[in-house]
């Protein structure tokens, strides 16, 4: 009953190629930076843009094999929720639900009562009659998924299903979403650039970029254990490669840092920014690392300021706003950055 | 520099119009208005255009999608020959047609051998004439549409379940109605006015081929009163679409 896709797209430029799989019941993240491939790879899932190479598979049905086999959207169980939603803006809320099984041959009163029973399990049974153009951005995202999920489709596809809600509504919609995607008994695929939408909706990511496939596994792995410097930034941490050789740890770009743990060969050494602290001499004691750095940039959020600084290795600090008060920083000034072994993270490369 | 020309064309573009209503014999306007002949003529435009608007819709929105959607060879060229009944002197048009369509013309020698039957000079040879003349009008005006359309709507329906037919009928064309609307009133508009094809290819015989226009120019000469009127109607009907269209036309956002 597994989705087994090997997705292989080649356009001028371009070329995607990608092997996911999913069982009923999982949602798969697609995360990664705009261009990565992520809306082909999902309109090829739909049937919107067709293989050029690879196979696809849902439980046993074949759904497109180049040369040979085909399925066009119309005939695969697929229920697609598109970014900006694509209601259909001169039918009702509750047309547009219907309009999958009246597609489909359904009789049109059967269609309706399907449809409200739909419309209210998201919530929207008294706005039922109000035409696609009249709902808010949350109303339509529940009218979206409401249309994508009243013909039962094996496949549910989401396309930055959040992306277009504000801030306010997007975390109500978010939850809401979540608990959505967690009765649906099909499998899922949601689209993203954004990390903490694919947390909170996906079991598993699946980190894309230039068109393959980077790194995949659990949300809680991937954050603790980032393999590129894309999803390190993402989830906002201190990434570097380098080659072990017990506690010492070379790094490539530059420097060296002592580790708790030991190690050997090729590793990443992963590390939050807050882990980093700034002195205006060179620290002692501990088994702490420190090296000179000079700062490149200040950003403020909320009580924490990120502090970009340039050395051997470059890193980000985040510390108290109380702290650059003190140490009076400001860029282009000479600081000691240090970090205790036991905080950064080892692992193999 | 330029008002005193802006102001010669505005005079030459509406005394024409003026000097209509001007020579209108109002006193014995409603008698004339509701004689037989003009109101057999007028019966027969209307029909006769309605009949030639419903062919245009019929046949030319399909090729309109085809124009707008389909991945042709040579479009350019094939867009390029529909318009040619636009620019076509329509006496011309009206010459191809008798060619083709005539006792022994291409395919009008088959028709009639066949089926007996022979458009020239008849109400359906109007219905042709006028057809002809007036489709590049709805196909522009719907390839346009189609164009301006967003077709991810059109793979929502296609990812809901919807063939391409009933994904045609329930989204594409409610969104090209206005569109359609525009190119229809249009279309029929210049069926009603039709004048050249027509004459040249279904003749002038009243009751069955002589439409308003051709009664304007057949009274031109025995009563010029009746013809003053029988134009004052087709001003009307003129004013009328123009006011119906102006959001469209006039902001050429068709």
């Amino acid at each position: 009953m597994t989705l087994r896709a090997e997705l292989e797209v080649r356009r001028e430029r371009f070329r995607l190629d990608l092997s996911l799989s999913v069982a009923p019941g999982e949602v798969v993240a697609l995360l990664g930076p705009n261009g990565a491939g992520k809306t082909t790879a999902l309109r090829a899932l739909a049937g919107l843009v067709p293989l050029t190479g690879g196979r696809l598979t849902v439980a046993d049905a074949v759904w497109d094999e180049p040369p040979g086999v085909f399925v066009p959207p119309e005939q695969r169980q697929v229920g697609v929720v598109f970014q900006d939603y694509l209601l259909f803006q001169h039918l009702s809320a509750l047309e547009n639900v219907a309009f999958g099984l009246r597609a489909r041959g359904l009789r049109r009163a059967q269609a309706r009562a399907h449809a409200a029973d739909r419309l209210e399990r998201v919530g929207l049974a008294e706005h039922a009659h109000a035409t696609a153009r009249t709902l808010s951005g949350g109303q339509a995202q529940r009218v979206a998924l409401a249309r994508a999920l009243a013909t039962d489709p094996q496949l549910l596809l989401l396309d930055e299903p959040l992306a277009a809600l504000d801030a306010g509504t997007r975390m109500q919609v978010r939850a809401d979403l979540s608990r959505h995607l967690r009765d649906y008994r099909g499998h899922t695929v949601v689209v993203t650039h954004d990390p903490l939408d694919a947390m909170v909706l996906a079991d598993r990511l699946v980190i894309l970029e230039q068109g393959t496939v980077v790194q995949q596994g659990a949300p809680a792995e991937i954050a603790r254990r980032p393999r590129s410097d894309y999803v390190a930034d993402l989830m906002g941490l201190n990434l570097f490669r380098g080659t072990a050789d017990g506690t010492g740890v070379e790094i490539d770009n530059g420097g060296h840092l002592t580790v708790a743990t030991p190690a050997t060969g090729r590793v990443f050494l992963a590390f939050p920014p807050t882990a980093v602290s700034l002195h205006l001499q060179q620290p002692t004691g501990s088994p702490r690392n420190s090296w000179p750095v000079t700062v490149g940039g200040l950003e403020h959020h909320a009580n924490l300021t990120r502090v970009r600084l340039d050395g051997a290795p470059p890193v980000l600090a985040d510390i108290t706003s109380a702290a650059v008060a003190d140490l009076r920083i400001q860029p282009d000034m000479r600081v000691w950055a240090a970090v205790k072994a036991t905080e950064i993270h080892v692992y193999p490369a | 520099m330029l008002v005193l020309p802006a102001l010669c064309a505005l005079a030459f573009l509406v005394t024409p119009l003026i000097g209509l209503l001007v020579r209108t014999p109002w006193a014995s306007l409603s008698d004339r208005l509701f004689s037989a002949e003009v109101g057999t003529a007028l019966r027969l435009s209307l029909i006769c255009a309605t009949c030639a608007t419903a062919i245009c819709l019929v046949l030319g929105i399909p090729l309109a999608w085809l124009l707008a959607r389909a991945q042709l060879p040579g479009r350019g060229v094939i867009r390029a020959l529909v318009t040619v009944p636009l620019v076509l002197p329509p006496v011309v048009g009206g010459v191809a047609l008798l060619l083709v369509f005539g006792r022994r013309g291409l395919l009008g020698q088959y028709l009639y051998d066949w089926f007996g039957v022979s458009l020239p000079f008849t109400t359906p040879g109007v219905v042709v004439a006028e057809a002809f003349v007036a489709m590049p009008f709805l196909v522009i005006s719907v390839e346009g549409a189609l164009r301006s359309t967003d077709t991810r709507y059109e793979e929502a329906a296609a990812t809901l379940g919807a063939s391409p037919w009933y994904t045609f009928r329930r989204v594409t064309l409610p969104a090209i109605a206005p569109g359609v609307i525009a190119g229809g009133v249009l279309c029929w508009a210049r069926a009603l006015g039709e004048f050249g094809a027509t004459i040249t290819f279904a003749g002038n015989f009243p009751g069955r081929t002589t439409t308003m226009p051709l009664a304007v120019y057949l009274a031109l000469e025995t009563d010029p009163d009746a013809a003053i009127v029988l134009s004052l109607v087709l001003l009307l009907v003129s004013v009328a679409v123009l006011v119906s269209l102006r959001e469209r036309w006039i902001r050429g956002a068709v």
